[in-house]
């Protein structure tokens, strides 16, 4: 049963996804059939964590039972689809499972008034399916086709609310874009495989000699998943994609977002590990441009004024956090003294960021939907005096407006001083930056609590009230794990972070699928 | 018939297609021509893959049925089935862009990509 969790990791969301549509008309039964099946993939996903952190990397075969059995004998490549499971897939799987779970817990009030919502389950658990594939597999066309599934089953969703021109506006971008991002990326797949006749991850990283055409090759992976992950200056579809898609949505579109920053990882690290020469400056590269995100989002986001857009520039100046910290890492792989000193911590907080980046933007992305719930419009200047009618949305948005802009005692704090700390070593000015970045944002949280919550009722908000259960429900557990992680960050650090940065380092462990070969 | 020239043809033809689908999506004002657009840079990229996998001459890969004089002479099977994936994905991508165009047409009353500009700041 356990050697089997990767592939049930997979088939259980499928299943879920292609039975959703069956209950036509039936809103209720479908949402609770949802809830249910992503439920027991979090359940799936802990069980998967367990065994990969006692037990080390974890490969599953299709079609074989271990990676070296290769048919026709004395064929000596190995030839199947296969799933390599690491710390670090698992760090993003449990994210995704999480996210997909609560997405679906907050759907099941918040898109009640919409038609259609057999499709709109379904789609989520597509989408999470292909969040999970990305993660989990070794195989690089895998990787590309699940990278498809994700960005197919998301543009789908952003435009789910196919009454308004907008939200149709907003899916073709986000579709063009993970379009073109997939086909560069099956591109390069292509480069690699006409050199190394192999498309398992391990082989061709072990067999890597970069030269030119592998070049063009990192070239293209890189720029293609920093384009889906939303880095500047490819980061105009996010705000867009973002505000349109329905609340209940936005946990798992952020994570599938990080699964490109996976991938990104996954691709500099393990497939070009190797090469020792250039990985500094890659590490350089992705450092800047992480600087660069976080700058330019946070101060694109003060000026707007639409809750939504607001934010979700803010999950672009986030995301330039994770690509620092990891950055920082990535400069100083090959060099063992530095990287004990401050290159590990600098990757555990770019990871450790990761998941507290999705836990409190999403938390904050649905108290915006649960503004626009109640209020039916998402400009703060028509907002007002909200605290009164909706006291726990207005706490939850306090708590994750405080962990945005890494106050303590809060899981963005956690995350923060360890990039800080760490980005210091390399350079003062990207610290520098970072904690410029890191006060704009708690000044523009100032202004939207100020805006929305704050100030005198209004009239016309006289009727309203707090938002249903299911959506409290949701809002709470993530402004639990909030402060849970901000006062024990160390509980999290230690059983998931570290083991998945060790993951990243390690990659010979990786290169030799877990030592099996 | 001269050797080089003939081989690289269809890389050639790789980089010319692809170009011209970065064209297309970067310079057309017609949303239905961007979508063309992603579609002729769909059609290089499977180019690339089968063109990869060709063998002048070569055998289909049936090992059951093949002559014997095919033996190191097949051609690649696999980037063959990576590009069938890739089609039955392309033409999922197409349908969902073209549905898209449909319903933005019903809002905005254009396909005119300057003018599809209601998310903005």
């Amino acid at each position: 049963m356990m050697e089997h969790l990767p592939a049930l990791m997979i088939a259980v969301p499928l299943f879920g996804a292609f039975t959703a549509p069956l209950f036509k008309k039936h809103y209720r039964e479908v949402s609770i059939w949802t809830i249910i099946i992503t439920g027991i993939t979090v359940v799936l996903s802990l069980l998967l964590a367990k065994e990969v952190v006692t037990g080390g990397i974890m490969v599953y075969v299709f079609g074989a039972d271990k990676p070296t059995l290769v048919l026709p004998s004395g064929y000596s490549v190995p030839i199947r689809i296969m799933f390599e499971v690491d710390a670090m897939s698992v760090f993003m799987a449990i994210s995704a499972t999480l996210m997909s779970f609560i997405g679906a817990l907050y759907s099941y009030s918040h898109v009640e008034r919409e038609t259609g919502l057999e499709k709109y389950y379904a789609l989520l658990m597509l989408l999470e399916v292909g969040i999970l594939g990305m993660v989990l597999t070794g195989d690089l066309f895998n990787l590309f086709v699940f990278l498809e599934i994700a960005g197919i089953a998301g543009s789908a969703l952003v435009g789910f609310r196919n009454y308004r021109g907008e939200a149709s506006e907003a899916g073709i971008k986000y579709l063009m874009v993970s379009s073109v991002a997939s086909l560069m990326v099956l591109f390069a797949v292509g480069i690699l495989y006409g050199q190394y006749g192999n498309l398992n991850l391990a082989y061709i990283a072990k067999n890597v000699s970069f030269n030119m055409v592998d070049m063009i090759a990192l070239g293209l992976l890189f720029t293609s998943f920093a384009m889906k992950c939303g880095a500047v200056p490819m980061h105009y579809w996010v705000p867009d994609a973002y505000t349109e898609v329905p609340a209940g949505i936005n946990p798992p579109l952020l994570v599938a977002t990080y699964a490109s920053l996976y991938a990104l990882f996954r691709v500099s690290f393990t497939l070009f590990a190797n090469v020792v020469i250039d990985l500094a400056r890659v590490g350089w590269i992705m450092s800047i441009l992480g600087v660069l995100t976080m700058f330019i989002g946070v101060t694109m986001a003060l000026v707007q004024k639409d809750v939504k857009r607001l934010m979700s520039y803010h999950a672009i100046s986030q995301t330039g956090y994770m690509l620092l910290g990891v950055g920082v890492g990535l400069t100083v792989l090959h060099d063992p003294s530095k990287l004990a000193e401050f290159g590990r911590d600098a990757m555990a907080g770019g990871v450790f960021h990761i998941i507290n980046h999705i836990i409190y933007k999403s938390l904050l992305l649905m108290t915006a939907g649960a503004l626009f719930y109640v209020t039916g419009t998402r400009n703060l200047n028509e907002m007002g005096g909200l605290a009164r009618k909706m006291p726990i949305t207005a706490i939850s948005f306090m708590v994750g407006a405080a962990a945005i802009s890494g106050l303590p005692p809060f899981n963005g704090f956690a995350s923060k001083l360890l990039i800080y700390e760490t980005s210091y070593r390399l350079n003062p000015l990207l610290t520098v930056f970072a904690m410029v970045t890191s006060v704009l944002t708690l000044a523009s949280f100032v202004k939207v609590f100020a805006s929305a919550f704050l100030g005198p009722p209004l009239e016309k908000f006289e009727n309203t009230r707090e938002v249903p259960k299911p959506m409290i429900i949701a809002m709470v557990i993530l402004a639990a794990l909030c402060i849970l992680f901000g006062l024990f960050p160390n509980l999290v650090l230690d059983k998931l972070v570290y083991p998945a940065v060790d993951a990243l380092i390690n990659f010979a462990q990786y290169h030799s699928w877990g030592g099996l070969a | 018939m001269n050797g080089s020239i003939f081989v690289n043809l269809p890389f050639i033809v790789v980089a010319v297609l692809l170009a011209l689908g970065f064209y297309t999506i970067g310079f057309k004002r017609n949303l239905i021509k961007v979508v063309i657009g992603v579609e002729i840079l769909e059609g290089a990229v499977n180019m690339f893959i089968v063109a990869l996998g060709y063998v002048k001459g070569g055998y289909a890969p049936i090992y059951t049925q093949a002559p014997p004089e095919a033996a190191g002479k097949m051609v690649l099977p696999t980037p063959q089935a990576l590009t069938l994936t890739s089609i039955v994905i392309g033409v999922a991508v197409s349908a969902l862009m073209l549905a898209f165009a449909v319903n933005i047409y019903k809002h905005y009353g254009t396909l005119d990509v300057t003018k599809i500009r209601r998310l903005r700041g």
